[in-house]
Formats: C-alpha cells, sequence, structure tokens
C-alpha cells in the first residue's frame, strides 16, 4: 500500500545498523553505562564491527564494567584501538594496565564528558544507545521493559552530539512511546535484538547498607560533621553512594533530619531505595536522577513524579550555564588514596592498577558546598594517607573533610568549619597526624616508583589533563 | 624448636595471614601478599626474628598474606611453629 512507504527505523540486526550509518575504519562509537555490569550491548556491537572487518575503532563509553571483557580481544587484534571512558572496572582495567592499547585511555568526569562533546573536544561519530523500551521510531525510555534500568541520563549528550544514533531495544512498542526521555528527533535507526543485558547486572534488587561496625561509626561522624557544618537546614541537599560507608551516612543523616525535623530540597546523582524513601518520608522535596542503582529507583523514578531524571550535563556539565552539582550543600565520596595535599585517587589501586575512575567525583566535589571523604585509616594494613597519591583524580582545594573511624581532617583551606567541628565536640585532628598514627599500626609502606610508558591520561573536567597513569609490568 | 610436621595457624580473610610450616632439611621462606611491594622486607624481617627467637633452624615457612598487620604475622607464625613443633601454644 501507498502508505507503507512511510519511512521505518526499524532494522533487525547491528551489522545493517553499522552499514547504513557508514562506519568505517578509525570512527569512534559511544555507548553509555546504565545496564551497568550487565550490559551487552557494547559486547553486540563491537563483536557486528569485528565480522565486518573494521579496524582501529575508538570506544567512548560513559564508564567500562567487567562484563566488557569481550573489549580485550577486540583491542588485541585490532578492531578497537582507542578507549575513553569516566570509569574503569578492575578486571579491565588491570588489562589496560599492562600496557594493551598503544595509545593512552582518555579518562573524564561525568561532567568533563558532555563538556568535552559540547565543545568538540570529543567527538563520537557514531552513538549506540541501549534503551530499555523503543518505539519504531526511536523515542527512547530506560523506565519499562524486562531490561529496565531508569535513568539514561548519560545517554543524552551521545544523542544530541553524535553524528549518527542508533538505539538497541529488546522491548519494541508500538508508536508514539509517550514517556519518553530520548526522543525521535535525535535517532537514525532502532535495532531489535534478543536481550540488550542481564537484569541481574543491571540493577540489584535492593541496596543494602554495611554492617561493618567501623563503617557505621564513619558514618555517624560524618552526619555529625555536616549537622556541625550548619548545612543540615531546611533546603539542604546530598548526594552519596551506593557502597559501604557511603550509603551508611544516608541512614545517619535520616535519623537526624526526620528527629529535627528538617525539610530538604533534593538528592541527586545515583539514586538507590535508601534516598527514594528519604524522598518520600520528606526529608527531599525531590531527586534528581542521572542513574537508577536499583529496581526501587527503577520504581520511583517511573511512578514518581518528584523524582526526575536528568542529564549528565545537567549533572555535572562545567560548560552547563548552571549544573545540579553547583546546588549541592553536601556530598560523601570515597578514596582508594588521599594525600596531605587532600588530592583524592580513585582511579588506581595500590599497585598502581586501574580500577575505578571519576564518574561524578570531581565533580560534585567541585560543585558541593561540603565535599566529604570517607574512608577507612587503613585497608589491608595499607593507609589510606600517602604523601602524594599515585593518580590524582580530584583535586585537594576541591575536598573540605576527611573522615575516618580515628578522627576527622579538615582542609587547612576551610579554618571556620575546623572550628565548628570542634565546638560540636568532633574529633579533628590534622591529616598528618592520621597519618602518623597509621603508620605506627601498619609500618611505613615502601614508595613504588613507576618511570613506565604512560597508558592513560585523566582529564579533570574543564578538560586540561590532571594526571597520568603509567603501564605496570 | 624444630619444626616435626606440617602445621597451619591463621586464615585468608582480608588483614589476616594464613602461615603454613612443615619440615625440611634448610630454611626457606615463601611468602605471598598483596602489599609485597610496599612492606615485603618488613614482612620477611618479622618472619626471621620470629623464627630465631623461637630457635627454628629449619622448614618450610609459606605465609599466604592477606595484608595482616606485624602482630597478627608475629601472632599466626609463633602458633604454626608450636602446633608444627607439637608444643602446646
Amino acid at each position: 500500500m501507498w502508505y507503507e512507504l512511510m519511512k521505518d527505523k526499524v532494522l533487525h540486526s547491528i551489522a545493517d545498523a553499522l552499514r547504513l550509518t557508514e562506519v568505517k575504519d578509525g570512527m569512534t562509537l559511544s555507548f553509555h553505562h546504565h545496564l551497568r555490569n550487565g550490559d551487552y550491548v557494547l559486547n553486540l556491537v563491537l563483536a557486528a564491527a569485528q565480522k565486518l572487518g573494521l579496524k582501529e575503532l575508538t570506544i567512548n563509553a560513559s564508564a567500562i564494567f567487567d562484563c566488557h571483557l569481550p573489549l580485550l580481544d577486540l583491542i588485541r587484534d585490532g578492531t578497537v584501538t582507542g578507549l575513553e571512558c569516566n570509569y574503569c572496572g578492575a578486571l579491565v582495567g588491570k588489562a589496560l594496565s599492562s600496557g594493551l592499547l598503544a595509545k593512552p585511555v582518555i579518562f573524564r568526569s561525568h561532567g568533563g564528558r558532555p563538556a568535552d562533546l559540547a565543545r568538540g573536544s570529543a567527538r563520537i561519530d557514531v552513538a549506540f544507545v541501549a534503551a530499555p523500551t523503543a518505539d519504531s521510531q526511536g523515542n527512547l525510555s530506560g523506565k519499562y521493559g524486562r531490561s529496565a534500568c531508569g535513568s539514561l541520563g548519560y545517554a543524552f549528550s551521545d544523542v544530541q552530539y553524535a553524528g549518527r544514533v542508533v538505539a538497541v531495544t529488546d522491548n519494541l512498542v508500538p508508536y508514539p512511546l509517550a514517556d519518553f526521555s530520548l526522543s525521535e528527533t535525535d535517532v537514525d535507526y532502532v535495532v531489535e535484538v534478543e536481550r540488550i543485558g542481564d537484569p541481574a547486572g543491571i540493577v540489584s534488587g535492593t541496596t543494602r547498607v554495611t554492617r561493618d561496625p567501623v563503617g557505621l561509626l564513619m558514618a555517624d561522624m560524618a552526619a555529625e560533621a555536616i549537622k556541625a557544618s550548619g548545612l543540615l537546614r531546611d533546603g539542604f541537599s546530598f548526594q552519596t553512594g551506593a557502597g559501604g560507608a557511603s550509603l551508611a551516612v544516608a541512614y545517619a543523616v535520616e535519623k537526624i533530619m526526620l528527629a529535627e525535623d528538617i525539610h530538604g530540597s533534593f538528592a541527586s546523582g545515583g539514586i538507590t531505595s535508601k534516598l527514594v524513601e528519604m524522598q518520600h518520608k520528606g526529608c527531599f522535596e525531590s531527586l534528581l536522577d542521572v542513574q537508577c542503582f536499583d529496581l526501587e529507583a527503577v520504581r520511583s523514578l517511573r511512578e514518581n513524579p518528584a523524582h526526575r531524571e536528568i542529564s549528565a550535563s545537567q549533572y555535572a556539565s562545567p560548560l552547563a550555564a548552571s549544573a545540579v552539582v553547583d546546588s549541592l550543600d553536601t556530598v560523601i565520596l570515597g578514596a582508594t588514596e588521599i594525600d596531605l595535599d587532600f588530592n583524592v585517587n580513585v582511579h588506581t589501586n595500590s599497585q598502581g592498577l586501574i580500577m575505578g575512575g571519576s564518574g561524578g567525583h570531581s565533580d560534585t566535589a567541585a560543585g558541593a558546598k561540603l565535599a566529604i571523604i570517607i574512608a577507612p585509616l587503613m585497608r589491608a594494613r595499607l593507609p589510606l594517607i600517602v604523601d602524594r597519591v599515585q593518580t590524582i583524580s580530584t583535586p585537594g582545594q576541591t575536598i573540605d573533610l576527611l573522615v575516618t573511624q580515628y578522627g576527622i581532617a579538615v582542609n587547612p583551606l576551610r579554618p571556620e568549619l575546623a572550628d565548628r567541628l570542634r565546638e560540636a565536640g568532633l574529633k579533628v585532628m590534622s591529616i598528618a597526624e592520621l597519618k602518623q598514627l597509621a603508620e605506627r599500626i601498619c609500618g611505613v609502606p615502601k614508595a613504588l616508583k613507576n618511570e613506565n610508558r604512560v597508558i592513560a591520561e585523566v582529564l579533570y573536567r574543564d578538560g586540561s589533563v590532571i594526571d597520568t597513569i603509567r603501564q605496570v609490568d | 624448636m624444630k619444626i616435626i610436621k606440617k602445621a597451619s595457624a591463621g586464615t585468608l580473610e582480608s588483614s589476616d595471614v594464613l602461615v603454613t610450616v612443615q619440615p625440611a632439611d634448610i630454611l626457606k621462606l615463601e611468602l605471598e601478599s598483596p602489599v609485597l611491594a610496599q612492606y615485603g622486607e618488613q614482612i620477611e624481617e618479622t618472619v626471621r626474628t620470629v623464627l630465631a627467637d623461637l630457635g627454628v633452624k629449619t622448614g618450610l615457612i609459606m605465609l599466604q598474606d592477606q595484608g595482616a598487620l606485624d602482630c597478627t604475622i608475629r601472632a599466626r607464625l609463633e602458633t604454626a611453629v608450636r602446633r608444627g613443633a607439637e608444643q602446646e601454644v
């Protein structure tokens, strides 16, 4: 019939998408990481690219997880020769640290990535969007479908700035998908596949709080420090992670907010069931969500109008007229190492191997009024505090407090904050005193020297190279 | 003290060390540790001191370290040696 000639965007294979978007050797393909450690899309696309004989591709992914291990074989055979990401899991990271790629890996932050795409200092030829639900014209949502992941926040800039955009879905619905996050105006093709991911790896059922007494102690200390800072009042805004002590801080802050009838404005970043519960109880007016960490957060994003999906640009871009992190009162962050100048490493482990990345670490630290690092003073004998971190992920001048189980160190740039904490009866020590205390318990570690080839560059959110990472043999 | 049979003490939990000792004609140390680069020399010195204090001159001494503190290493090693020498701990 004549009316069946209207443009059909639906394709039945990724190979067709690669052909129709004219992917050629040397191009850059992008991916987003909301399917986390359950993602199939990056592997599916690269396997198809390899079959077509494509070479020298660069992968720009908001994050690489251990489920992307097949990437290593594609690097070995020359299909992939460049990698840019904001975070890299430990298994892939270890291989990269051994010098697998000739070109240095480019690490950005969650805010730096959209900023570099806007500036043009990062370019994407074809973006592949893992879409838990898509209609036939490419309206996309992460809220529905068996692979639902909630927010698609990091994919917004890919869709906006890529030359061509391909959505990959395992839940194709009739046009129109009314509750879309990314619209058909930017999507060139929709590929239907069997599965885009493994739901077990995408989101956890519930995010559980730590039972480790050291973690709980530090969480209470951090909450008391927030209270002493004066920021914990009506309108309070807050961000914290899903892991260990970070999540425990949410519980400790909630206790104070409910007891003192404090009504905050928002919680932001990766959203967990705990933050959903706190919003429900009135601790926060709204949730600004760039990524869901568990099923309860996905449900809330779908059903609660006060729970809003935000793009990576709105979350953290330094080029945005304003971003959420600029309105943030307090952020709780982790560290593998911190040094006497409060510089923080979240990229490499004690052996210098890649095992993480900034994510939103440096963005939220720069934006928040009070940026708190929470970490045990030593882990398996290794002191947290060192003379100089192996990799600077986040510059020390943007960090305000270090909370350890033995005491709290205040950045000397914030003398008034130190006074407030002391007045509240908190145990304030200098960061040098905390370092000495750890070394009395653990012994002084021998400093590691590494003058090998640079295998990764860490870009700060303004696009400048803040540090480099060297090969580890 | 002489190691006359295979014995062990400790666990493979983080911050602990599993020490295994067994009879041998010479004294031999085998050390695995995630903090080998930072603390390898200190750990070896601790082990040699403990063995000397106990009068152990021969044996195969294996440490599967998980980042144990010095005091832990000393306690686990002494216990393993005493078990291997069939002495009351």
